[in-house]
């Protein structure tokens, strides 16, 4: 029994990761339908940016961390100001193929520059906790925990501000937003700016529970953060927080119960799964082509 | 004379919304009969029901005896049921002559096997479906823009090429939405002989949706009138220009707009 | 409407080109110009021209977008190489019989999978194909009989540059007669509007099944001739990677250009191996080029040109007759002068 709650703790941290970055891809794809496959390379961008502040320049962790958020932040925007803005009309496909060759530039770019070779991260979060009769890293706690300010801070902005509201308009119909006098182009790159952000918290608090990173770390992270999304139901950010906790607990009791090897196939699973039974997710609405 | 399509108690409903109720209708062969009605009344949501696009919570369609509810749309198509669409969709960037083809397909039988070795059958059928494409293409005079790729056409061409593709499937019914929409005055003159012709040299009964009352009161034999998805009237263009129901429905809704307006 | 082309001669001179281009690479191999390791990069090159052109299929005559295209190239890899190595038939039966099967079972494959998957479309079915193709390398990395993560070790050498060019002649052929049958339209109408196909009595499901698990079997084909040239199979290597490598061959070919996905497969397995100086910016470059065409030329370097060697000797000597007919009259004015007679003339 203690096993479960312990297995549902690891669950809730891995969980809240992929719901950070659930929350990228979702936002995104709300506001101009596109799988941002370069999403999980923004968040080993994010990794390596923190890893090498504080290991080159012993740069204080907290401060590192803040840096890896505005420079994912600022290379969110720019990869959609250079690479997709010139394709907003052209095919979602165009759009699509164009997300996987930022993704590869990305991680080769990472290749040429640190090497393939993994690199240690040390945890910032130093200390134990101990939750019954196992040790956790205080990072559990501070994972799960800033998770939820975020998410409720996330609620907030959308819900409240001006910019939020904005966001929701484009989603629902980017034409008819912008003759309602938003600016369409700022509200995409904050969205964009906003997911990266996340990203790279989400980034920080992955190194110091997995301790290792590499340039290809954003792809599988950032695959199983999508179907998150998805789980959720694309376009909805209650969906991408759910979703993401979901693949976590999912994945954590699998490695505890079947084997730590299937848990990639039973992460696919549950997405074939949820594709074919709902396909709009948990908190999706669905969509059909008028005819 | 038994009716080619004979259709009863059909209904849909989205959600909450009954989009359909009770729509009872029989066509007879070589009938043109128009389907009018304020916009949302549930026009094009009879088409798509008879398409199978969406399937009907209720009622029965009877296509020559033959009940066609819940067969996919390409079984309904090939039993004999063709349309066209209100926003034109054509195979854009193939020729002219492809999208007829297309429209062929379930008149040709030749197997994937012989299409790969390209055996005699694959030789034969494609001679005699580019013959006849040839043909249907020359009654609506588009012959020369054979080769021309769909999408590079002029409006009132593309609407015209779409209701080749249809009658390349052979249909016994035709489904027309809003053929004359975006046409001028001129141009719906042309289409409404076209209609007629294609009633004349294709033996097909004809249903068409069309907000355009010249056209609908000058050749629809019998007409329907529908808001909120229930048949309020029907009968000839005369019966109908002169029913005080349909008249409240489409003058009521003027009125309302007008206050909307103040 | 344009004229029928004479067809028994098209197929002559389609058959005595490919014949041909055969006989020249083989008098290079054996005059030495290219040499032993030249000549072996000519096996890469037909099995990516396999790969590129079934990727093509459904990129880019279906439009439905699959990123799990290494998947059913491993299923056709090690179903060929676990043949060949259970069996011991003569090489040159033995070769195709497995490559075939490879063929066949990454078919089925790709009709179990276009099952569910392609009821969705666009970035769904991308995704979803991208996780069936995640599931077969997990699977593969724990079967017993495929080596796991040791691989598959001692697959027979026989690929050959001879089987390999005769697989890409079969491949293009197919898949060029295939485009231009009564089936080829119905999976192009697909691609250009589903919802007019299905009106216009195309049953969609089974042309976007029957296209996908054809170029599933193709890729299996490729993986059996992957298979028997390396000798050894790592399921590593049949990664997200790799699929996104063929799909970058095939988006800058040109998403429905056959003829494209040849030039653009040729061209980007030489490439690298030209500049090896270069190998660890491969990568690097081949993204940016990916990127670099979707934002300027997003219909990939050929869009969707086919090559017809029929047509272009008839453009070529309609040309070359038009040119003599203006010199003719030139040469021989004051004998006769017809040719060059004016129109208005018979007016008067």
């Amino acid at each position: 029994m203690m096993t479960l709650v312990y297995l549902m703790i690891n669950g809730l941290q891995i969980g809240s990761i992929y719901s950070l970055v659930a929350l990228g891809y979702s936002m995104v794809y709300g506001i101009v339908k596109l799988v941002n496959f370069a999403h999980g390379d923004v968040i080993m961008v994010g990794a390596y940016t923190t890893w090498y502040l504080v290991s080159r320049f012993s740069v204080p962790a907290w401060i590192a961390a803040l840096v890896s958020v505005a420079v994912c932040s600022v290379l969110g925007m720019l990869i959609e100001k250079i690479a997709y803005k010139p394709l907003r009309k052209s095919g979602r496909l165009s759009l699509l193929v164009t997300a996987i060759g930022v993704s590869l530039l990305l991680q080769n770019a990472m290749q040429l520059l640190f090497s393939a070779n993994p690199r240690m991260f040390t945890n910032i979060f130093t200390g134990t906790m101990t939750i019954g009769e196992r040790q956790f890293s205080n990072a559990t706690a501070a994972t799960i925990a800033v998770s939820v300010v975020i998410m409720a801070g996330l609620t907030l902005l959308v819900k409240k501000t001006k910019i939020g509201k904005a966001m929701r308009t484009v989603s629902e119909d980017n034409e008819t937003a912008q003759l309602m006098g938003i600016n369409v182009n700022h509200t995409i790159s904050f969205t964009f700016a906003l997911g990266s952000g996340l990203a790279a918290v989400g980034a920080v608090f992955y190194c110091c529970s997995y301790s290792q990173i590499q340039p290809t770390m954003g792809s599988m992270l950032g695959l199983k953060a999508f179907v998150a999304a998805v789980l959720g139901g694309i376009g909805s950010l209650p969906g991408a927080m759910t979703g993401g906790l979901c693949i976590g607990i999912a994945e954590s009791l699998t490695k505890g119960y079947v084997s730590s090897q299937l848990t990639d196939a039973v992460v696919f699973g549950i997405l074939i799964v949820v594709l074919l039974v709902k396909p709009s997710g948990i908190f999706g609405r669905p969509h059909n082509e008028k005819v | 004379m038994t009716p080619i399509l004979d259709i009863s108690h059909l209904g849909i409903k989205f959600g909450g919304l009954q989009a359909l109720d009770d729509f009872n209708l029989q066509v007879q062969n070589r009938e043109i009969l128009g389907l009018i009605g304020p916009n949302g009344a549930g026009k094009t949501t009879v088409f798509n029901l008879l398409t199978n696009v969406y399937q009907p919570s209720k009622g029965k369609i009877q296509l020559t005896g033959e009940n066609i509810v819940g067969k996919t749309t390409h079984e309904v198509t090939r039993h004999g049921i063709a349309r066209t669409f209100q926003n034109i969709r054509l195979f854009k960037s193939l020729s002219v002559l492809d999208n007829v083809k297309i429209g062929l397909h379930n008149s040709m039988s030749y197997s994937l096997f012989s299409s790969c070795l390209r055996l005699p059958s694959y030789w034969k059928e494609e001679a005699a479906a580019a013959k006849f494409g040839g043909e249907l293409l020359a009654v609506f005079d588009m012959e020369r823009l054979a080769d021309v790729p769909a999408g590079s056409l002029p409006y009132g061409a593309q609407r015209r090429l779409e209701i080749v593709r249809a009658l390349a499937t052979n249909p016994k019914v035709l489904l027309l939405d809003e053929p004359a929409a975006g046409m001028n005055p001129s141009e719906t003159a042309e289409l409404m002989r076209t209609i007629h012709d294609v009633r004349d040299k294709f033996d097909v009964a004809i249903i068409l949706i069309e907000h355009d009352m010249s056209l609908v009161m000058g050749m629809c034999e019998r007409i329907l009138v529908l808001n909120y998805g229930l048949v309020i009237a029907q009968g000839t263009p005369d019966e109908i220009r002169n029913d005080p129901v349909v008249i409240e429905a489409y003058l009521g809704q003027q009125e309302e707009e007008k206050e909307k307006i103040e | 409407m344009t004229t029928r082309p004479n067809v028994p001669f098209r197929y002559a001179l389609n058959a005595a080109a490919a014949a041909g281009l055969y006989i020249v690479l083989m008098i290079l191999i054996r005059a030495k110009v290219l040499n032993r390791y030249q000549a072996l990069m000519l096996i890469p090159i037909g099995f990516n021209i396999i790969l590129a052109v079934s990727l093509n299929l459904s990129a880019g005559f279906l439009g439905q977008l699959p990123l799990g295209h290494a998947g059913f190239m491993s299923v056709g890899a090690y179903t060929a190489a676990l043949f060949s190595m259970s069996v011991s038939l003569p090489t040159n039966l033995e070769l195709p019989l497995a490559l075939v099967l490879g063929g066949l079972m990454a078919a089925v494959f790709g009709v179990l999978i276009g099952l569910p998957a392609l009821r969705l479309k666009g970035d769904y079915l991308a995704i979803l194909t991208l996780g069936f193709g995640e599931i077969i390398r997990v699977i593969i990395l724990n079967l017993k009989f495929t080596g796991g993560a040791y691989g598959l070790k001692g697959i027979g050498r026989q690929t050959t540059v001879t089987w390999v060019y005769i697989f890409v002649l079969i491949t293009l052929f197919i898949l060029n007669t295939l485009i231009k049958s009564r089936h080829g339209r119905a999976i192009l109408s697909i691609r250009e509007d589903e919802i007019a196909a299905e009106a216009s009595g195309i049953p969609t499901t089974y042309y976007k099944v029957l296209a996908f698990s054809i170029s599933a079997g193709f890729a299996g084909v490729a993986g059996g001739l992957y298979a028997h040239y390396l000798s050894i199979l790592d399921p590593s290597s049949f990664g997200f990677m790799k699929s996104a490598e063929i799909l970058v061959i095939v988006v800058l070919g040109g998403l429905g250009s056959i003829f494209g996905s040849v030039v653009s497969a040729t061209v980007l397995t030489i490439l690298p191996e030209l500049l090896r100086g270069f190998a660890e910016y491969r990568m690097v470059i081949y993204s940016l080029l990916l990127v670099a065409v979707m934002i300027f030329k997003p219909s990939g370097l050929c869009g969707r040109y086919e090559f017809s060697l029929g047509d272009t000797l008839d453009d070529f000597f309609t040309l070359l007759r038009g040119k003599l007919k203006k010199q003719e009259p030139v040469a021989r004015k004051p004998a006769t002068p017809e040719p060059a007679a004016p129109e208005p003339a018979k007016g008067k």
